[in-house]
Formats: structure tokens, sequence, C-alpha cells
């Protein structure tokens, strides 16, 4: 999923402060998933904001709304009664909401209400942590189903680096060395030989370095 | 301020500080009536957004009551309580709350002594932090029905 975190309540007060009302939008998606900008979310903030400006003497309106998805225009169309009674919109989705609400509402400012943080997974309850940096071309498979992409700090392709101690990455004994744990998998998928297997200098274009990217299915594409 | 009268919230679990509560009344033990209670099965099924609505609608002081530690009816429904009532202090510094004004307390449900004596305990605490800032500013725009003397 693509996790996020709420950005702080000062930041996003003086994001609203000029405006009279606004509509705080939730997001079913992911960001539910991660507790950030789901129908609890919004509920909450929109309560702190409400009275984090009842204290400097200013009122707001807050219309509350979550959406099934921000990132599809189908779901976002939904909006189109909603608008003309706000000022300003306010996003609890990841950055793709967020510019899905700014490319249809052109009339409208539209602010984050969320840092948009990586694609991961839930580790337990509450922490989630990244796993995957959309590379363009993925190599789970050469690697026992672990990203060094994703999971190595120096993105390293073939083997750990000299700053790998007990498992560690050098960077936080939190942290896991992606190396090690490709070794671990490995080893327990008989499959040893894989590792001294030499991958050559990855090609970036693919992951973003040629631009940004587009997916285009012509049998589904209008 | 001396009149000034405390709206307290407790948010009290069903198998602990509810029945301590109902404890305390068969023992004749008398208690602050500022403390206003909401029954829940667990002190877990508390929400945050419980928590921040309370004070958004003018309460001055909340608290969570739930089983001693190791003995939630839910296993461990109390202490995921307490870390809830953590989270909610941090998000009440952003807002410009006092976190005193959020308690995470725990009791048994033969504790009927310790029940009234924390619900005396916390209307006090809170008499002498004066109004929430909130339930003030709700004062000052409705002057002619609210109770707060607001300065």
């Amino acid at each position: 999923m693509i996790t996020a975190e709420r950005k702080p309540l000062e930041e996003l007060i003086e994001y609203v402060r000029p405006f009279k009302r606004i509509l705080l939008l939730g997001c079913n998606e992911c960001v539910t998933v991660c507790a950030a900008g789901g129908r609890k979310e919004v509920g909450l903030l929109a309560s702190g904001l409400h009275m984090a400006l009842l204290k400097s003497g200013s009122t707001i309106e807050i219309r509350e709304h979550t959406l099934e998805r921000q990132c599809d225009p189908e779901y976002v169309e939904e909006l189109v009664p909603m608008i003309d009674g706000v000022d300003a919109i306010m996003s609890m989705a990841c950055g793709c909401g967020v510019q899905e609400l700014a490319r249809r509402f052109k009339g409208k400012p539209v602010f984050p209400a969320v840092n948009t943080k990586f694609m991961g997974a839930s580790e337990r309850q509450g922490v989630w942590a990244e796993r995957c940096q959309g590379c363009g071309d993925c190599l789970l498979g050469k690697t026992g189903g672990i990203c060094p992409i994703a999971r190595c700090a120096k993105q390293l392709m073939n083997g750990p680096c000299g700053g790998s101690t007990g498992g560690h990455c050098e960077i936080g004994d939190d942290v896991d060395c992606a190396w090690a744990l490709i070794w671990e998998r490995l080893k327990e998928l008989g499959q040893e030989e894989r590792f001294v297997e030499i991958m050559p200098a990855k090609d970036w274009r693919p992951g973003g370095g040629s631009g940004p990217r587009k997916i285009i299915r012509e049998d589904l594409a209008e | 301020m001396d009149t000034f009268e405390p709206v307290i919230v407790a948010f009290c679990c069903h198998y602990c500080a509810y029945t301590a509560a109902d404890m305390a009344g068969s023992q004749r033990l008398t208690y602050p009536s500022n403390v206003k209670i909401i029954r829940v099965p667990c002190s877990s099924k508390v929400d945050a957004l419980h928590i921040v609505k309370a004070f958004e609608m003018g309460a001055d002081g909340v608290y969570v009551a739930g089983c001693l530690e190791g003995d939630c009816h839910f296993k461990n429904g109390n202490t995921r309580a307490a870390r809830m009532v953590d989270y909610v202090q941090k998000y009440m510094d952003e807002i410009g709350i006092e976190r005193e004004r959020l308690e995470m307390v725990m009791m048994s449900a033969g504790m009927g002594y310790r029940f009234a004596q924390v619900a005396t305990e916390i209307t006090e605490k809170i008499r002498k932090l004066g109004p929430s800032s909130i339930h003030a500013a709700i004062c000052r725009q409705h002057v002619d029905t609210c109770a707060v003397v607001v300065e």
C-alpha cells in the first residue's frame, strides 16, 4: 500500500486559515489502512482544526467526506455537487489523490493534509515499512523475494557492504541488512548459487530515470 | 473562577470502573457530580475521536478508566487504551489543550473507594486548571447561555 503520515497541525492550520468553508476529504484505500487519512482520521483532523482555530478566535466550517478512492476520476466526480459550497479542499489522500482533485477542480485551492511516504507493508499492528520503490524492473525472483532496492540503504545489487554487522545495517540496529536477509532466504530455499551470480549495473530508466512514467493498456484505454 | 464547575467525561469499562462506580454508590461514597460517566464494553472501545469530540463539545477534562494491568476482560484492551490516551495527549499538545486534562486510570470492579477518590482528585485537578481553552472559547460565542465565567 501507499503509506502516509499526517502533517503537523500547525502547517495545516496555516493552509485553511484564510477560508470560511473547507471540504476535508479522506480516502478509503491505502491511507485508511495505514491510519493516516481514512474516515476516522478525517473526523480527528476536523475536530483538531476546529478547536485550534476556535482558540485563536476564528471559526471555520469543515465539511467531512471520504471517497472510496481519490485517485480515480470516476469517484472524484461524485464531489461535483459539494464543490460549489466550499472555498477550498484539504485532502487526506496520498499525493495521487491530491493531484487528481487539483486536475478536476481547477478553480479550487487544494491542500495536502498528509505527507506521502512510501510503498510498504505492515510489519505488525501500527508499524509499516518500506518494501518497494517501483523500480519498474522487478528482481525479487533473483533475490529470494527480498528487495535490495527498497531495503538496502545503498541499493547494492551484489551482496552486502562492509557496514553489515550481525544482520543489521550500519545506519541503525533497527534496520535489517537486506543482503543478510537475502542470503538467509536463499539458504532456506537451497538456492545459495544465486548469491554468487553477478548482477549487471541496473538500468534505472524504467524506475523513473527517463521522466514521469505511464502505463497504457491498449485493450482498456479509450 | 471560584465558582467554576468543570465538566468531566469519564469513559468507564463495564467490567471494572463502571461496576466500581456502582460499588461506590452501594457504599454510600460520594464523588463530584461533575463527572459524567459513559459506560463502554472495554476501555479499548474508546476511540481517539470520542475523546477529541468530548473536548470539542466543551469538556474540561476526560478520563478513561480501565481494568488493572493484566486483568482486562479482553486480554489487553486496557494497555491498548493507555497507548491511545498517550497518542491523544500528543495531539492535544498540537491543538493547544493541556495534556493534564486527559488521563488513563486503572481500577478493579471492587474498588468503589478508589473510584470515588479518582473522581474527586481529577475534579479538583481540573478545577485548578480552570475551564479548557475550548470551553472558554465556546462560552465567548454563547455568553448568554454558558455557565462558565469568561474573563
